[in-house]
C-alpha cells in the first residue's frame, strides 16, 4: 500500500461517477437528435425537446466533463507534488456532493427552472451549490499545490491553477441575479449588458473547462504514457500565458450581427484569431513531442489518441476563430455548423483526451496493465468515426441552412421559406442520429474496458496485499 | 529542462495572483468597463416594463427551453430583414433580465413575432404546430391550455424587478392558463417600435390580368404553396379556419390583382404579407390556386 491509496479511492470515484453521468447525457443526445427530425418524440412536458436539450449539454459538461475534471486533476496534482491531498475527507466530501449536486441540477432543469443563460441555466439555489462545489475543490487543489513537496511546479500545475481561479471568476459573476422566489431568478444584468457578460462567460467556460484542463491532462499524460519530454519548455511557457490573457477578450465573437456595440464585437473578433497562435502552441509541441518516433502512433495506442485529440484541438482553435469573423458569421451563425463545431472539441478533442487519460491513469493507480488494448481500438475508431460524421454532416446542413436563407429570386424577394429550409436538414439529422449511435457504441466499449480493467487491477491489489 | 529555482513556476502563490491578474485584464476591458458606458444602457422610448401576463409568459419561454431553437435578434442584413422585419435594435431590450437573443435557428427568429399573427394562430399552433405545417418539427405543447399561471410567482417576480402592475392585472394574471400568458408574450416581442415590412407592393403595380392565367401548372403549383404555407389558418380544404374561407372567397370572382394585393402586404394583425418572401410568380401560383377553387 502507498501513502497515497486513500485519495486514489476519491479519484476512482470522480472516474466512476462522471461515466455514470455521461451515460445519461449521452441517451439524452440520442433522443433530441431524434426529436429534431421528429417531432411525434417528444414526450410530454418533462422530456420535450426544450428542456432535454438544455439537460444534454449541463449533464454531460458538468457531469462528464468536470467530474472527470475533478478526478484527473486530483490525481495529477498528488502525483506533481509528491505528496497526498491536504484534505482527503473533504474531497471524499466533495465527490458525494458532487453527484448529489449534479442529480439536482439535471432534475431541476427537466422540472422547468432554467435561466436561459447558455451554459449557465441552473437556478440561483443550484449555483450556490456549485460555488460551495468548487470552493472545496480549489481549497484541496491549492493546499496541495502550496505545500507541495516537489519545488518546481510542471506544467499541468500551471493549467490547473488557472482553471481553478478563472472558472470562480466566470461562474460568480455571470450567476449574479436577483431572486424572485426559490426557483426563479432574473439576471442582475439587462438587455445588451446581459449578452455581453453571458459570453464572455459562455466563451470562457468552453476556454476554462474544456481548454485548459485538457491542456493540463494532455501535458502530463502524453509524455508519461509515451515515455517522450514534452518538446519545448519555452513554448509551453509563452503558449499558457498568451492563451490565458487573449480568451478572456474573446467572448463578443458570439454577438456578432447583434445590438452590442460594435466596438466590443470588433475587439472579440481580432483577439480571437490571435488566439489561434497560443492554441497552436500547444499543438505544435505535442507534434515535436512525438516527433521522436511516429511509428509510437501505430505501436501505442494511448498515442494516437492523445495525437489524434491534440490534432482536433489544433482544428477547433482554427476552424473557431474563422468563425467569427463576419463574413462567415453572417453564412454559419444560427445554423446546425456551429453545434457541429462544438461536437468536434467535445467529443474528437475533450471525451478523447479524457478516456486517454482514464486509459493511462486507472492501470498506473492499480499497478496493472490495461484489460485490453483491442478494445480500446476499437473504441478509439468508432469515436472518431461518429465524431467525424456528427461534425461534418452537421457543417454541410449548416452551410446549405445559411445559404437558403440568404437565397433571393430574381425579383429579389426570398428564394425559399424558412420551411423549406428546415426540411432540407432532415436527412443530415437523421444521419447525425446514426453518427451519435456509432460514439455510444464506442463509448460502451471504453465503459466495458475500464470496467474489467477496475476488476482486474482489485484482484492485483489484494494479491499485492497478500504477498 | 532548466529550472531556475527562483521562478515564478516555483511559486505557486505569485503565479496564482500573476494568472488572476492576466485573467481580469481582458475581464475588465470588455466586460466591467463597458458596464459602466451609456451605451451599453440604451432604451427605446417606446419599450415599456412588461405587464404581469407578459413576465408570465416569458418565464414560460424561459422554463420551456425556447432559447434552444428560437432567436430574438434580426440582424442588420438584407436576408434577415426580408424575412423578420426591422433589425433589433440595442434600446429594445432593456427590460430583458437576461437577453434571450439565442444562438440557434431550428425555428425561425421572434424578434418582430408580435403582431404578426392572430392569437388565435398561436393558441392553434402551440397545440400542434403540425396542422399548420405538417413536417415541422416544433414540438406541441398541449398541456399549457391546462395549467394555471402561477400568480404569486409572478407577483413576487413583478416586485422584485421592480415592474409596476395594477390590481387589474393581477386579477387577469389569476384568471389565466400558461398558454394565455405565452401567447401576451409572443403579442409584445418587438412591438416597442414601429412596424415596417420589408418589401409592400403599391396596388398601381400589379397588372390587373395575372401572367400565369389558365396555366394548369400555375394551380399546381400554388397548391403545394398553399398547402406549406396557408393551410394552417385557411384550412386544409381552404374552407376557413382563423383565416377566412378561400372557397367562399373564389365565388365572388374578385379580380386577380385585388388577391395579389393581399397575399403580398397581409393585413395588420391578422395575416403577414409576403412579398418578401415569395416571388412574383409563387403569388401568381397562388392566385391562380384561390380562382380555380370556385371550380371545385
Amino acid at each position: 500500500m502507498n501513502e497515497y491509496q486513500y485519495d486514489y479511492k476519491t479519484v476512482r470515484g470522480f472516474v466512476v461517477s462522471a461515466i455514470f453521468w455521461g451515460v445519461i447525457g449521452l441517451v439524452a443526445g440520442l433522443l433530441i437528435s431524434a426529436q429534431m427530425w421528429d417531432a411525434r418524440l417528444n414526450f410530454g412536458e418533462y422530456l420535450s425537446f426544450g428542456r432535454l436539450r438544455t439537460f444534454h449539454t449541463n449533464v454531460l459538461a458538468y457531469g462528464l466533463g468536470i467530474g472527470a475534471e475533478f478526478g484527473l486533476f486530483y490525481y495529477i496534482v498528488i502525483r506533481l507534488t509528491k505528496r497526498p491531498l491536504v484534505l482527503p475527507k473533504l474531497a471524499r466530501f466533495h465527490l458525494w456532493l458532487f453527484n448529489v449536486g449534479i442529480a439536482l441540477a439535471g432534475i431541476s432543469l427537466l422540472a422547468g427552472m432554467n435561466q436561459s443563460l447558455e451554459y449557465a441555466e441552473f437556478e440561483w439555489p443550484i449555483d450556490i451549490a456549485i460555488v460551495i462545489l468548487w470552493v472545496i475543490f480549489a481549497i484541496n487543489i491549492l493546499g496541495t499545490i502550496f505545500t507541495r513537496k516537489e519545488k518546481h511546479m510542471y506544467v499541468s500545475l500551471w493549467y490547473v491553477i488557472a482553471t481553478v481561479i478563472t472558472v470562480a471568476i466566470l461562474y460568480i459573476v455571470n450567476n449574479l441575479a436577483i431572486p424572485a422566489t426559490l426557483f426563479k431568478s432574473y439576471h442582475l444584468f439587462a438587455g445588451v449588458n446581459s449578452a455581453n457578460v453571458e459570453w464572455w462567460y459562455g466563451h470562457n467556460a468552453v476556454g476554462f473547462l474544456f481548454t485548459t484542463p485538457i491542456l493540463a491532462m494532455f501535458y502530463y499524460f502524453l509524455p508519461k504514457s509515451t515515455g517522450l519530454p514534452i518538446f519545448s519548455h519555452r513554448l509551453s511557457i509563452i503558449s499558457f500565458w498568451s492563451l490565458i490573457f487573449a480568451y478572456l477578450w474573446t467572448g463578443a465573437h458570439h454577438l456578432v450581427y447583434t445590438p452590442l456595440p460594435d466596438w466590443i464585437q470588433t475587439l472579440g473578433i481580432a483577439f480571437t484569431l490571435f488566439l489561434i497562435a497560443p492554441s497552436w502552441g500547444s499543438v505544435v509541441n505535442g507534434y515535436f513531442t512525438v516527433d521522436k518516433d511516429w511509428s509510437r502512433m501505430r505501436t501505442h495506442y494511448l498515442t494516437k489518441f492523445f495525437i489524434i485529440g491534440i490534432t482536433f484541438y489544433g482544428l477547433q482553435t482554427i476552424q473557431g476563430p474563422s468563425q467569427g469573423i463576419r463574413v462567415i458569421s453572417s453564412l454559419i451563425h444560427y445554423t446546425d455548423w456551429v453545434p457541429g463545431h462544438v461536437h468536434m472539441g467535445t467529443m474528437g478533442w475533450v471525451t478523447m483526451v479524457i478516456c486517454a487519460s482514464i486509459y493511462y491513469m486507472l492501470p498506473a493507480m492499480y499497478k496493472t496493465q490495461i484489460y485490453s488494448e483491442k478494445i480500446a481500438n476499437t473504441h478509439f475508431w468508432l469515436v472518431l468515426i461518429g465524431q467525424l460524421m456528427m461534425s461534418i454532416s452537421m457543417w454541410i446542413t449548416g452551410i446549405q441552412q445559411g445559404a437558403m436563407w440568404k437565397m433571393t429570386a430574381e425579383d429579389g424577394s426570398l428564394q425559399y421559406t424558412f420551411m423549406e429550409s428546415l426540411l432540407r436538414n432532415y436527412p443530415y439529422w437523421q444521419m447525425r442520429t446514426l453518427a451519435g449511435v456509432i460514439f455510444v457504441v464506442g463509448m460502451l466499449f471504453f465503459i466495458y474496458n475500464v470496467y474489467m480493467t477496475m476488476k482486474k487491477g482489485k484482484e492485483n491489489l489484494a494479491k499485492l496485499q497478500a504477498a | 529542462m532548466s529550472k531556475n529555482d527562483n521562478s515564478i513556476y516555483s511559486k505557486a502563490l505569485l503565479l496564482s495572483i500573476v494568472a488572476a491578474v492576466t485573467v481580469l485584464i481582458g475581464t475588465i476591458a470588455t466586460v466591467f468597463v463597458p458596464m459602466f458606458t451609456e451605451g451599453m444602457h440604451p432604451k427605446t422610448d417606446g419599450l415599456k416594463p412588461f405587464t404581469a401576463l407578459e413576465l408570465a409568459g416569458r418565464d414560460i419561454y424561459q422554463a420551456e427551453g425556447c432559447i434552444n431553437c428560437h432567436t430574438q435578434t434580426v440582424r442588420p442584413l438584407k436576408a434577415d430583414v426580408m424575412r423578420y422585419g426591422a433589425y433589433s435594435k440595442a434600446g429594445e431590450f432593456a427590460y430583458d433580465r437576461p437577453f434571450l437573443w439565442g444562438s440557434k435557428r431550428t425555428g425561425p427568429d421572434l424578434a418582430r413575432i408580435g403582431g404578426k399573427y392572430p392569437d388565435e394562430w398561436h393558441i392553434q399552433h402551440f397545440e400542434s404546430p403540425q396542422a399548420f405545417y405538417p413536417k415541422s418539427n416544433m414540438p406541441p405543447y398541449p398541456w399549457l391550455k391546462n395549467q394555471p399561471v402561477n400568480a404569486d410567482s409572478t407577483i413576487a417576480s413583478m416586485n422584485a424587478l421592480s415592474f409596476p402592475y395594477t390590481e387589474a392585472e393581477v386579477q387577469e394574471l389569476k384568471e389565466s392558463t400558461k398558454l394565455d400568458a405565452l401567447v401576451a408574450y409572443m403579442q409584445v416581442l418587438g412591438t416597442s417600435i414601429a412596424r415596417e415590412a420589408a418589401v409592400t407592393v403599391d396596388y398601381a403595380a400589379i397588372p390587373a390580368e395575372s401572367p400565369l392565367k389558365g396555366s394548369a401548372d400555375a394551380v399546381a403549383m400554388g397548391e403545394k404553396l398553399y398547402k406549406a404555407e396557408c393551410a394552417g389558418c385557411h384550412g386544409v380544404n381552404a374552407e376557413g379556419n382563423i383565416g377566412a374561407s378561400l372557397v367562399d372567397y373564389s365565388m365572388n370572382d374578385m379580380p386577380g390583382n385585388d388577391t395579389y394585393y393581399i397575399i403580398a402586404n397581409g393585413f395588420e394583425g391578422a395575416m403577414p404579407g409576403y412579398a418578401a418572401k415569395f416571388s412574383n410568380e409563387k403569388i401568381w401560383a397562388i392566385v391562380e390556386y384561390i380562382n380555380s377553387l370556385k371550380d371545385k
